[in-house]
């Protein structure tokens, strides 16, 4: 985390650990907290786009209320708590709970070393799943002649689908089910990639926090080891990336209340 | 595209918002949605395909597998289980030979389970393709086979098996008071608009669904808030188990709910009202729609409202299909949108941004019908009765373990034992008082004089009553599985949590539960309390952490008798490779004091000696006899 920031004058604060943090009008808790240099753990979250709130990795307490972040609007005088041990914990069974609802094997996933649930894990100090796994069964698609879809991964975090609506303008992507049956499926009768408009070029293909949407024909190009959140923390990795980039501000916004 | 789905369409007016009324329709005219049918119904309405089938998949009534021609639904709420409704299901399976989620070969007939359909007072019930039979026996479930086997629609059936009873047993200001229809619309004029909110503020009437909210400060923020339009929206998708209070003001108290409907519409500048209603009411469908015909022809609704130029209100009808979590506010608003039933982000809340993206007021029934009556009665009226903090009267659904369950209407503020009392329990042997549902409290016997109120219990209206005979962990296990069942999984917490959750209550009742389950099950109630993103996921664990702070020995009762037992069973864990290789031999099964099926310490002892066991688990062996 910075030490020194760059006050620009005249806006407003909240303290975030009893840091001062300025933000801009519109900007939720997690935006301003990153843009300051200060990391809340997240998954679901994407400075790209617009928050939604599901995975609540990010919760923290705002005067004394539990909140996600990445939703939480910024406000004048809020007293936010993030690095507390009753937080810590939290977001640590919730990641648990992520790793006991999917079918996650580390050693042998592309994704290792790359993988935001992975490295968030760490972060936390999650050693193990902690809970009776679920195994869900998730069948693979290979259908694509590019791209393999492997659900075991996927945590919902709904990115990719934002991304091929909003960016795309595709829809490949949608939810279905509900509770723990809740599944990504693609936008074809068949329920397979390949009949969907699905390029390698588009903007879902890159949003994935985990290791469900890969590029065929291109596996371990980067030794394990050696990828992103093996060299460094994705506390450091993450404000080192964002630094000096504008998140959230109000003339990026727009919504629909969700 | 199919001819019939040419029509639902136009009758929809190709509007997407109109979704999931759409898809009611197509699963009533053809009984399916297949993937042709998603396809058919997304190009209709321009939508992309995979949103069509995420909405399909969402809801409980829209079927997207094949299913019968008959498909049975029980209602499974614990009040139904109660009284017998789990031996029932087994006779009617037995009659068809079927297990519970099976198709019949012949595609026949499918008989499952659903949650809570509100027939808390005459159950156990079921569904038959979407009709609701109350009160079965073991005569009505062989007269339901012999008539699934007829082949007669169930249009067809004789109309004394779907009598619904109603039952009000207490009547205080709502029920009792003389009424004629359109007195409380003069009234409502006579204050107007922004005297109707002052008099519902001064009444200090606080919402009936359960979060108590301040009825006039939601209608006076809507009425405040810019927008092209206002709409009034009337919450009837009453999925609380153990509820069914809105059932009965929407059988014999229509009228009244209308009206209120129509004075919120005064009040807040909307022209237009929805009642949302769950879709295990279809039964009121005919009667409701009768009801706002007359009141149309009576000028109590539609253009011209009393006469009065100008004063325009219509309400439609707007159906639920099995998802409890379109009880929250704005899960109703993006159902009513045609989406998945997902709670929104709030701020903004529904009185500025709600239905369509307008200012938009949801009311609980009740809420509505209280409402009117202010208007028409006046706030000093409504004080006569309830407490300082909680103004007026409350209906609760009394069921369970009760001589007279039924609807009770009593000032806030009654103790649960005169309830108990007026609803025929035997105190002596009742154990425990559900109040408010699942997501409400759970009270024992040291607590039965405690006051029904906001300041003291609040209740969203249910009252189940359980006597000593009923295993609370059981009961506990049914909530669990109807929050799992019902989350809508857009939160982690709430996903994961209640799955979690019905798991470990699971092993509970099957007697293979550990310490280890008690303290994950505090762990995770706690965490879902804290994180998750609606009043769902934060009441669902409430019945665990209640249930292991004052019923701790039911559940100390239902651990396994060593510490060390794990909650798997490795005998059932081989259970699928016996199934693929297709073996049930002695060597395919894992006998011992770790599996449930170890019928006697000492063949289990003799299963061990005769093979190699893991050692970890063969150094415990000292402790079989």
């Amino acid at each position: 985390m910075s030490d020194k920031l760059p006050q620009p004058a005249g806006l407003p604060i909240f303290l975030l650990d009893g840091h001062e943090i300025p933000f801009q009008p519109g900007q939720t808790v997690m935006q301003a907290a990153l843009e300051a240099g200060f990391y809340i753990p997240h998954l679901c979250f994407h400075e790209e786009f617009k928050p939604h709130g599901s995975c609540k990795v990010c919760t923290v307490k705002v005067n004394g209320r539990t909140v996600a972040s990445c939703t939480t609007a910024a406000a004048a005088d809020l007293d936010v708590e993030s690095e507390t041990s009753e937080l810590r914990d939290l977001r640590k069974t919730l990641v648990q709970f992520l790793f006991t609802e999917g079918n996650h094997f580390c050693p042998s996933c592309e994704q290792s070393g790359n993988c935001k649930l992975q490295a968030v894990a760490y972060e936390l100090d999650v050693l193990s799943a902690h809970f009776n796994p679920i195994f869900p069964d998730r069948p693979l698609d290979a259908s694509h002649p590019d791209v393999l879809l492997d659900f075991n991964r996927c945590i919902l975090c709904e990115l990719c689908i934002r991304a091929s609506s909003e960016v795309d303008g595709k829809d490949v992507f949608a939810l279905a089910g509900r509770g723990i049956t809740k599944h990504l499926i693609v936008n074809a009768e068949s329920g397979r990639l390949a009949d969907t408009k699905l390029a390698v070029n588009d903007k879902a293909m890159s949003v994935c926090p985990v290791g469900v949407i890969q590029r065929k024909r291109r596996g371990f190009a980067v030794p394990i080891g050696q990828r992103t959140y093996d060299q460094k923390p994705i506390s450091e990795v993450t404000i080192s990336r964002l630094q000096g980039h504008p998140i959230g501000h109000a003339e990026d916004q727009e919504g629909d209340g969700r | 595209m199919p001819e019939v789905f040419s029509a639902i369409l136009v009758q929809h007016e190709h509007n997407p918002t109109r979704l999931v009324q759409i898809l009611r329709d197509v699963m009533a005219a053809v009984g399916e949605l297949t993937p042709k049918n998603i396809t058919a119904i997304a190009l209709g309405l321009g939508l992309p395909r995979a949103r069509v089938e995420g909405v399909a998949c969402f809801y409980s009534f829209f079927e997207t597998e094949p299913r019968g021609r008959y498909r049975v639904l029980f209602s499974d709420s614990a009040t139904d289980r109660m009284a017998g409704s789990v031996q029932l299901r087994q006779r009617l399976l037995d009659a068809f030979d079927l297990k519970l989620g099976e198709v019949s070969r012949d595609n026949l007939v499918s008989i499952g389970t659903t949650s809570c359909t509100g027939l808390c007072d005459q159950g156990p019930a079921l569904l038959v393709n979407g009709r609701a039979i109350a009160r079965l026996t073991p005569a009505r479930i062989g007269a339901l086979s012999s008539l699934i086997r007829g082949g007669s629609p169930v249009e067809d059936w004789p109309e004394n098996l779907f009598a619904i009873d109603v039952h009000i047993r207490r009547a205080d200001l709502l029920l009792a008071t003389p009424y004629l229809p359109g007195d409380l619309l003069q009234a409502a004029l006579a204050r107007g608009p922004q005297g109707c909110i002052d008099a519902v503020r001064q009444a200090n009437l606080r919402g009936r669904g359960g979060a108590g909210f301040t009825t006039g400060q939601k209608w006076q923020a809507c009425r405040d808030a810019p927008g092209e339009a206002h709409y009034v929206v009337c919450n009837a998708d009453e999925g609380e188990p153990g509820t069914f209070k809105d059932r009965v003001l929407l059988s014999d108290y229509a009228d009244q709910v209308f009206e209120g409907m129509t004075v919120a519409g005064y009040a807040i500048g909307a022209r237009q009202g929805y009642l949302y209603l769950r879709g295990e009411y279809a039964f009121l469908q005919d009667h409701l729609q009768a009801m706002l015909q007359r009141r149309r022809r009576d000028h109590l609704l539609g253009s011209g409202i009393l006469g009065v130029d100008g004063w325009d209100f219509d309400i439609q009808i707007h159906w639920g299909a099995g998802a409890y979590i379109c009880g929250e506010e704005s899960a109703l608003i993006e159902s009513m949108e045609g989406k998945r039933g997902i709670p929104r982000n709030r701020p903004p809340y529904p009185v500025t941004c709600g239905y369509l993206n307008q200012p938009t007021v949801v009311n609980n029934v009740e809420t509505l019908v209280a409402a009117g009556f202010i208007v028409g009665q006046g706030p000093e009226w409504f004080g006569s009765r309830g407490t300082p903090r909680s103004a007026g009267t409350r209906l609760h659904s009394v069921a369970g373990d009760v001589e007279r369950p039924g609807v009770y209407e009593y000032p806030w503020g009654v103790t649960v034992r005169q309830v108990l009392e007026d609803a025929g329990a035997r105190l002596e042997r009742t154990q425990a008082v559900q109040v408010g549902g699942p997501s409400g409290t759970l009270l024992g016997p040291s607590e039965f004089g405690r006051r029904i109120a906001f300041e003291d219990v609040p209740s969203a209206g249910a009252f189940m009553v359980f006597d000593d005979s009923r295993d609370m962990v059981e009961v506990i296990d049914n909530f669990a599985h109807f929050f799992a069942h019902e989350s809508c999984g857009f939160c982690t917490p709430c996903r994961v949590g209640t799955t979690l959750i019905a798991q470990m209550t699971h092993h509970l009742v099957q007697g293979k539960g550990t310490r280890r389950d008690l303290k994950d099950l505090s762990k995770v109630a706690l965490v879902m309390k804290a994180a998750s993103h609606c009043g769902l996921g934060n009441t669902a664990g409430n019945p665990i952490l209640q249930g292991l702070q004052k019923f701790r020995p039911a559940f100390d009762g239902k651990l396994a008798s060593t510490e060390v037992l794990p909650s798997f069973d490795l005998d059932e864990a081989l259970a699928a490779a016996r199934e693929a290789t297709g073996r049930e031999d002695e060597d395919a099964h894992f006998f011992g004091e770790y599996c449930a099926e170890a019928a006697n310490p000492a063949s289990a002892l003799a299963a061990h000696t005769s093979r190699a066991a893991p050692t970890a688990l063969s150094a415990r062996k000292s402790e079989v006899p």
